[in-house]
């Protein structure tokens, strides 16, 4: 018998045969490798590399933030001095913080109503019994999967003044109405909801996507009987449709707040933080900051600021869940 | 649902579909007119005249074909990485019971708040350090093991608790150790979380724009998303069908594989455990 045979899956019965050949009759001790010992090793060594790379790559830098917003370092002339709280004091007395700050709420929370309401209501569309809503379904997802800088690209090209945007007017006939494309991305207004428009449509098949799949868990025999209780189709969609998706609604508002303050790429291509200061969000400001004027010190203020942002926001709705969240139990 | 319903119905759809989808084909069209006719009014949705010119542009002016490359291999280095430890981590957040799993959970969890933008400063000390800047490795090692990392395992743990535990045992019976277990028992039923994964961090390194301008400085080290930015004229103003070219071909392929594992792609990310 080759130990190869030892363990056949299929073969309950040999396996017990070859563990009687063997292995060595029970010892009055019990083994040191007990399962739950090997389990303790299993465990630890299973989540080694992921421990190993969120403390290298996410705890030491978030503590190294803390430290560097505490110091005036300047890369170009090599001065890495510890100055307290000046880089906060200069954080408050910056004239460019609140407009920032405006600018980072403005295009969130833009983007984050624009977005959660459009994917709902396309997964709505698409979940009619309807033939050909794959097909839609493929459309309205594809942007997900071009290249994103491409995409902003397409749409800097598309949003220039004589681009095909303002093309498209004119061959409207808009123009004779008194409607004349703007020259969309110079300025002060049109800039931001540009950016917010190219990201909306960039990113609002993933959460169709999971709303479709939350609305096809809600089941029929709800509607049904909310229609025989005489509920309108909104009143069903209010009461029966939203309270049912609320997780999923949490969890994409979660996933897409924390997304929209991470928009760089965006702004880069597009606006690079203008007209003036109107599209500079916060992580542009922090990349200026600290990549183009080598400000680190007060770059790493700038990050922990964010930071602060994006924590406060997730407890905040982690924490309004249980007034409007349903669960099931 | 009446005729003029449905009819209604289609109609909302395929307006719908027009800032989705035009883009798409306004981009693949104009770069192949001639420089003339990009801004030519009334604009043409057929080029007039068809020309490659741009794409010849693309690859004479960067080294394109290499700048392609390194997008594509760190991408698939990131995503195989990103797999193993993401299936490993999630796999023992799920099934294993040992001590500290919870504090450390919550350490990986962390993860999830602290974007790689607010950390870019200390990473960049850190690779400057280590003489990595102006390699590929940030754009490697960040992604797999830092916070990005996080939302997979994530996605792996929701999917392996959702597994009955009689599987495992009847492997046990036969006599299969934990690794035996997760490798021969869990990891091959867990092929939808499996998709769901790669797509993300696919895409997510395939997208990755601050990174490669902080960290990248010479052109034959560019990724993708920084070369398409790199056509611009002696004063600055982008060649724009030389930028058109160039984002067709990074955007082609991709979604060329999109349409055709689109239930896959759609359906894996919709059953992944982002369901809530």
């Amino acid at each position: 018998m080759t130990p190869r045979l030892l363990t056949p899956p299929h073969h309950p019965g040999q396996v017990l045969l070859e563990k009687q050949v063997t292995e060595p009759p029970v010892a009055a001790r019990a083994p040191y490798w007990t399962m739950r010992r090997r389990d303790e090793l299993a465990g630890w060594l299973f989540v080694a590399p992921q421990l190993a790379g969120i403390v290298a790559f996410v705890i030491v830098p978030l503590g190294l933030v803390a430290w560097y917003s505490l110091h005036e370092w300047n890369v170009l002339a090599g001065t890495f001095d510890f100055v307290g709280g000046s880089n906060y004091r200069a954080l408050t007395d910056d004239p460019r913080l609140g407009p920032a700050l405006r600018a980072t709420g403005f295009f969130s929370l833009g983007l984050v109503v624009l977005n959660l309401s459009l994917a709902l209501f396309l997964a709505v569309l698409l979940n009619q019994k309807l033939r050909g809503t794959v097909v839609f379904r493929t459309l309205f997802f594809s942007p997900v999967v071009v290249t994103l800088v491409a995409w902003t690209i397409v749409w800097g090209f598309l949003l220039q003044d004589n681009g095909g945007i303002n093309a498209f007017i004119d061959v409207l006939g808009l123009n004779t109405l008194g409607i004349d494309g703007p020259n969309w991305l110079r300025g002060d207004a049109t800039a931001m909801i540009s950016v917010i428009i190219v990201q909306l449509f960039k990113g609002v098949g993933l959460n169709m996507v999971l709303f479709l799949a939350a609305l096809q868990g809600v089941p029929a025999e709800l509607y049904e009987a909310a229609r025989i209780d005489g509920a309108s189709a909104w009143a069903r969609f209010r009461r029966v449709t939203v309270p049912l998706i609320s997780p999923t609604i949490l969890l994409t508002s979660i996933l897409t707040v924390v997304g929209s303050l991470q928009v760089f790429a965006q702004i880069a291509v597009l606006t690079q933080g203008g007209p003036g200061t109107s599209t500079t969000v916060l992580v542009y400001y922090l990349y200026q900051q600290a990549f183009q004027f080598h400000h680190f010190g007060y770059g790493a203020t700038i990050s922990l600021l964010l930071f602060v942002i994006v924590l406060a926001l997730t407890v905040l709705q982690w924490r309004m869940r249980r007034r409007w969240v349903f669960h099931e139990s | 649902m009446s005729r003029k319903g449905k009819l209604l119905l289609y109609g909302v759809l395929l307006v719908c579909c027009v800032p989705f989808v035009f883009p798409t084909w306004w981009m693949a069209t104009a770069s192949l007119k001639p420089v003339n006719e990009i801004f030519a009014f009334p604009p043409s949705l057929i080029p007039q005249s068809v020309t490659l010119d741009a794409y010849r542009q693309v690859f004479e002016l960067q080294p394109f074909g290499q700048q392609y490359l390194n997008s594509c291999y760190i991408a698939v280095i990131v995503t195989l990485g990103t797999l193993v430890i993401s299936s490993l981590a999630g796999y023992a957040f799920a099934r294993i019971t040992f001590r500290g799993a919870g504090v450390v959970f919550m350490i990986v969890l962390a993860g999830l708040l602290v974007p790689n933008e607010v950390t870019i400063i200390p990473l960049y000390r850190m690779f400057d350090s280590l003489g990595l800047v102006n390699t590929h490795w940030p754009l490697i090692l960040i992604p797999m093991l830092g916070a990005p990392s996080v939302l997979a395992t994530f996605i792996m743990r929701q999917f392996f608790i959702t597994l009955p535990r009689e599987l495992e045992e009847a492997g046990r019976v036969d006599g299969l150790g934990r690794l035996g277990l997760f490798w021969q028992v869990s990891l091959p039923l867990a092929r939808p979380a499996i998709g769901a994964v790669a797509i993300f961090t696919f895409l997510h390194s395939w997208n990755l724009y601050l990174e490669p301008i902080v960290f990248l400085s010479s052109k034959e080290k560019f990724t993708i998303p920084q070369a398409l930015t790199q056509y611009v004229d002696a004063y600055g103003g982008a060649m724009w069908n030389v930028q058109l070219a160039a984002a067709t071909m990074s955007a082609l392929p991709v979604l060329i594989i999109f349409v055709l594992a689109q239930r896959q792609f759609v359906e894996g990310l919709a059953q992944s455990g982002l369901k809530g």
